[in-house]
């Protein structure tokens, strides 16, 4: 068994090897095709190759502001990046100690995982949408006309949506913390405890460096889980939309390969995005190793 | 034991030794946050409170709203269940033919077996390959992650990605015609279930690999040694062995599956030309059309359904001892 390979091993090979065809095969697709000639259409044959749509795309989609809402989605991915790994690290500290209701907290982020994205997106719009009643009405029995002819809503990329995403990101950001200190060895504290540190310097010089990788690996999932979220933001982002959102509804109108050369910029940006986290993860091994880097 | 009784020493320590140097060198906020000289509660907090307003709250509304009564302006604040007769209306006078909230039910819940099922197979075998075929480790991170990584890029862009494939005049379509097999592009490959089907278990079976490789990888290569040294045949020891020590990646995988796939409403209308029906369709449409309480009544539906299906998963599993 250990020298031959079974002939189930090839069987499996070959199924796997057709599933990561599967899986790259269309977006390698649009990959190509968005590298289509001026005269091209949405489908093969290529009518020669040339960076037409990327340029047509640079110049704008129409009514569609497209690149406005790529630096909306770019800003908001950050945004929810940072707090995915400050308030999943935080959780994930608490959670070494034991504090009242961890357990229903804990159910609750569960829940928020498994509850359907539209029923979650939908509840948020509703609570704004009651918030801003609220609020008008409030402003109107007061007297403050002006403030209540005003008034729009409380609904905002950076309130409503921002919150939305979080509900998503934060889920997959503490079970990464659990699965962190999980492997944790506690005796590295120890021994810093016992050489005098503080707890703060033992988290900063001590714990901090050793999880760096994984923590690395929480931003990647809070940036890319936001740049691409459709679902719990449909109802909760408000007046404007982020890029994923804008590119759904242009499936519908665009019918020119400009949508491809979008699909190849978005996902180029996720690409980058993950090898820079990889690569960080990856030098940062080495360098807890001791190794010097490559 | 050891443990528990220094990490006692250090959080009374530090508390208690606070206050006499306050002025002077007080650690910042932040730095007292991260490192546990504030209280387990202060540091859990501001996470617990994004669920409370951004989750615990809405959902709260959500079921408030759809007994709420409206009209085409406005939701008006008085019980009804008017939503829920108006969803059901009908339905049960009319069988066996089937009224639309059941249809669409029944749609999502065909859509979700067929996908649950394919993903269930190909994740299983693909995880069982990368975790018992592939021998080097390093190998076995790399394809691990070739597997991963479309589930950082856009599942929009996925999902569009089909269309130059499977189009009327796509690649296969076209490359069907050209071999003579078809005369005439077949219609049914876009825009249909296939479709749908095809984009969700190209989405979503991600969502099986990763528990369920993760499962196997606990698992002790000892125990298939001595499951082929008992006699057992490659298939027997998988099933008898494998899979069930794989079951609760297999639970977890399926309740991803389950929720994601009953809430679709982006890829159904896109792969399915906005023409096929779904729960998470209906709610958004009628989302859109501002009229909420139906839409939250559809939500709550929506959300005992898939509640019940996760219940009876999750008879089988423990989820918190996969932590």
């Amino acid at each position: 068994m250990r020298d031959r390979r079974p002939s189930t091993f090839y069987w499996l090979a070959a199924l796997f090897a057709l599933f990561v065809l599967f899986l790259y095969g269309p977006m390698i697709t649009i990959l190509i095709l968005s590298f289509q000639g001026r005269d091209g259409g949405l489908t093969f044959p290529m009518n020669g190759v040339s960076l037409h749509w990327f340029a047509k795309l640079w110049e704008g989609l129409g009514v569609v502001d497209i690149w406005a809402a790529f630096r909306r989605s770019l800003r908001l991915g950050l945004v929810v990046m940072v707090l995915t790994v400050v308030l999943s690290l935080l959780a994930g500290l608490a959670y070494r100690k034991r504090f009242r209701g961890s357990h229903v907290l804990f159910y609750v982020v569960i829940a928020s995982l498994i509850v359907p994205s539209i029923v979650v997106s939908l509840g948020i719009g509703l609570e704004f949408r009651l918030l801003d009643d609220a609020i008008k009405s409030i402003a109107e029995a007061f007297g403050w006309t002006n403030f209540a002819d005003h008034y729009t809503t409380a609904m905002d990329i950076y309130t409503s949506g921002l919150g939305a995403q979080l509900t998503w990101t934060l889920p997959f950001g503490l079970l990464i913390t659990f699965a962190i200190f999980n492997r944790f060895d506690r005796r590295y504290e120890e021994a810093a405890r016992d050489l005098g540190a503080t707890p703060w310097q033992s988290f900063a010089h001590v714990v901090l460096p050793i999880i760096a990788p994984s923590v690395i690996g929480i931003g990647l999932f809070g940036f890319t889980l936001s740049w691409d979220e459709v679902a719990r933001s449909s109802q909760a982002m408000g007046d404007l939309n982020t890029l994923p959102l804008e590119l759904e509804g242009l499936t519908t109108t665009v019918t020119n390969p400009q949508i491809y050369a979008l699909g190849t910029v978005t996902t180029g940006v996720s690409f980058v995005v993950i090898f820079v986290a990889l690569a960080g993860i990856q030098s940062l091994r080495r360098w807890q190793t001791g190794r010097p880097p490559a | 034991m050891s443990e528990a009784v220094g990490e006692d020493i250090a959080l009374e320590g530090p508390a208690k030794a606070a206050p006499a140097e306050v002025p002077a060198s007080a650690p910042s906020l932040s730095s007292r946050l991260m490192s546990g000289t504030l209280p387990a509660w202060l540091q859990v907090a501001p996470f617990a409170a994004v669920f409370v307003v951004f989750f615990l709250v809405p959902l709260g509304l959500t079921v408030m709203v759809s007994f709420w009564n409206y009209n085409e302006y406005q939701i008006l604040p008085a019980f009804t269940g008017r939503s829920y007769y108006e969803i059901f209306e009908g339905c049960l006078d009319r069988l066996p033919d089937l009224c639309v909230t059941f249809k669409t039910y029944l749609s999502t819940l065909k859509f979700f077996l067929t996908v649950w099922l394919v993903t269930l197979v190909v994740g299983f075998f693909v995880a069982y390959f990368l975790a018992f075929h592939v021998r080097s480790a390093t190998m076995q991170i790399a394809l691990f992650l070739v597997c991963t990584i479309p589930f950082w890029t856009s599942n929009v862009i996925r999902t569009i990605s089909w269309i130059p494939l499977l189009g009327r005049n796509g690649l296969i379509n076209s490359t069907l015609v050209k071999l003579g097999i078809v005369h005439q592009p077949i219609e049914w490959l876009i825009y249909s279930d296939l479709s749908v089907i095809l984009a969700l278990v190209h989405l979503y079976a991600l969502f099986m690999i990763v528990p369920i490789f993760n499962s196997m990888m606990r698992i002790d290569r000892a125990l298939l040694e001595a499951s082929y040294d008992a006699g057992a045949s490659g298939w027997q020891t998988v099933w008898n062995v494998v899979v069930p020590l794989s079951k609760p990646g297999i639970v977890i995988g399926s309740i991803f599956v389950i929720t994601i796939v009953m809430g679709d409403f982006v890829t159904v209308g896109v792969m399915g030309g906005q023409q096929i029906a779904s729960v998470g369709k209906i709610i958004n449409t009628e989302m859109t059309a501002l009229q909420f309480p139906p839409a939250a009544a559809n939500s709550v539906i929506l959300l005992v359904a898939v509640l019940f299906i996760i219940f009876a998963l999750s008879r089988l599993v423990d989820i918190r001892k996969e932590l």
